[in-house]
């Protein structure tokens, strides 16, 4: 299987708070990937640099075996490969749940507004949305706004999805929904890295699990092993910290 | 409700006593509210009010575009847009700054006087520019504010999809931005009714010019009260709209926020 994704000693600051401190990350074709690790450690800011919306400062990335972070490269067209999702939806208020997932297939892919709709919908439907489709987002529940914003990422047919703790900002009950939409994404075989702090969840769906701390990952594995026999303190700490909060 | 209206009523009886009872109310009454000067200024000066209502409209939708141009510009990032940022700036600082009055003089008086092939000397297109130069510099701050007040994440979900700079602005800030400020910006149209009047300094024959010509000819101000009496008649309408849109506004939000 070929490589979708690499990050080579990826550093990146805010000010003097260097947050990402030389991440190095390699994701196969088809893979699965969950970020673990407290707030702060820098799985946000990681999606974030891979998808371009953050300029790092040091090292690369690289999408199957092109370099985007390089000068001259069109982040545009790279962004239209990569879709991301925010914990806080980031639904357009203003436009009905349609427009939100047409706007960028029309405006930034040049598709038909016909063609671009006969997708939203289709997409609506397998994600038993379609009754949404004309309704302003604010009418929706979190977790329908969420899965709208899913959908409106998978519209521009990204190769690889970078979801960012994705049912952090929801109800406990609306959480269920939102993950079986990504489960259904993993078995189709859709290329992600999922940053994520719901464990079990973590160890049904990822490949791979790594574990992020102060800006490097400190750990990674198959998720049976990092879950349960996790060899760096550090790695130990955080996931009894989480079985304390009852989180796992 | 009941004490409201009573201490309304009693309050404007006993101002309305002080006055009538002042020494010089008589004059006053005859040189400011005349009924036959009333009558007789009137037709002239509603009809020399319909060019007050012309600059406004027409310098209004130069207003509107030329702002909105400015507003844009200065929301412009990075390093390598300061000098166009800077620009902006100092277009809103000098023209916020200036009085109206002496952009208009200046304006109408010197820019006809350079004489140049093509431009037009007229009285009244020096005084649409001047009010477009003005008012654009107030509204280019208001739409500014409206921008600002998109949040950020809104430009990251955009750009994330792959829009262009222009395209997130065009489809997702603008449209969320100009939403908000209607309210202000209806707000600075009324501003800029009033100001009309102030082109009467340059010789267009507006209300107030036409007031000042009547009043002249017969020593009496009664035509200034026809003037303000007609302002107020087309600026009380666009208040009481401004007011109802922020009304909507709120309870719009108010129930987007119960759902």
């Amino acid at each position: 299987m070929g490589e979708a994704l690499r990050l080579e000693n990826v550093h990146k600051s805010f000010g003097k708070i260097e947050v990402l401190k030389g991440i190095d990350l390699a994701v196969r074709q088809h893979e699965v990937v969950c970020l673990i690790g407290a707030s702060g450690s820098g799985k946000s800011t990681m999606l974030r640099c891979i998808n371009l919306l953050e300029p790092i400062d040091q090292g690369r990335v690289m999408i199957e075996g092109q370099e985007i972070t390089a000068s001259g490269v069109d982040v545009n067209r790279v962004r239209r490969r990569i879709g991301i999702v925010f914990q806080a939806f980031n639904l357009f208020p203003h436009m009905t749940v349609i427009r939100n997932i047409t706007l960028a297939p029309t405006q930034a892919q040049k598709v038909s507004s016909a063609e671009a709709e006969r997708r939203g919908v289709e997409l609506l439907s397998r994600f038993g949305l379609a009754d949404k489709a004309s309704d302003y987002p604010d009418r929706l529940s979190g977790g329908q706004q969420q899965r709208v914003a899913i959908v409106r990422a998978l519209a521009m047919e990204p190769d690889i999805m970078l979801l960012d703790e994705v049912t952090s900002a929801l109800d406990p009950e609306l959480v269920a929904e939102v993950l079986n939409v990504i489960r259904e994404l993993a078995a189709s075989g859709m290329t992600m890295v999922i940053a994520t702090h719901e464990m079990g969840f973590a160890r049904d769906i990822g490949n791979r699990i790594c574990f992020l701390d102060e800006g490097v990952i400190l750990e990674e594995g198959p998720p049976d092993k990092i879950l349960s026999e996790p060899e760096q303190p550090r790695t130990r700490q955080f996931l009894q910290s989480i079985i304390e909060a009852g989180r796992m | 409700m009941l004490i409201a209206l009573i201490s309304t009523v009693v309050f404007f009886a006993v101002i309305w006593w002080i006055v009538v009872h002042s020494s010089g109310w008589p004059e006053v009454k005859q040189a400011f509210f005349n009924g036959k000067q009333f009558r007789e200024s009137l037709p002239g000066i509603a009809k020399a009010f319909l060019v007050n209502v012309r600059l406004f409209l027409i310098a209004e939708v130069f207003i509107l575009i030329l702002a909105l141009f400015i507003a844009v510009l200065r929301s412009l990032p990075g390093p390598v847009f300061f000098p166009i940022r800077a620009l902006a700036i100092v277009y809103t600082d000098l023209f916020r700054g200036i009085p109206t009055i002496l952009v208009i003089y200046t304006l109408g008086f010197g820019a006809p006087a350079l004489q140049l092939q093509g431009v037009p000397t007229s009285p009244f297109f020096w005084a649409v520019v001047s009010l477009v130069l003005v008012y654009s510099a107030y509204v280019a701050e208001v739409y500014r504010a409206g921008i600002e007040s998109v949040h950020p994440s809104q430009v990251a979900a955009a750009r994330s999809l792959g829009l262009s700079r222009w395209q997130s602005m065009r489809f997702v800030i603008l449209p969320q931005a100009i939403r908000r400020v209607i309210p202000p910006l209806l707000n600075d149209f009324i501003g800029l009714q009033k100001d009309t009047a102030l082109v009467a300094s340059i010789g267009v024959v507006e209300a107030f010019r036409q007031a000042q010509i009547d009043s002249a000819a017969t020593f009496n101000f009664t035509p200034f009260l026809a003037t303000a009496l007609l302002f107020v008649a087309f600026t009380i309408p666009l208040a009481r709209f401004t007011d109802w849109l922020i009304l909507r506004d709120r309870r719009r939000r108010q129930t987007g926020a119960a759902l």
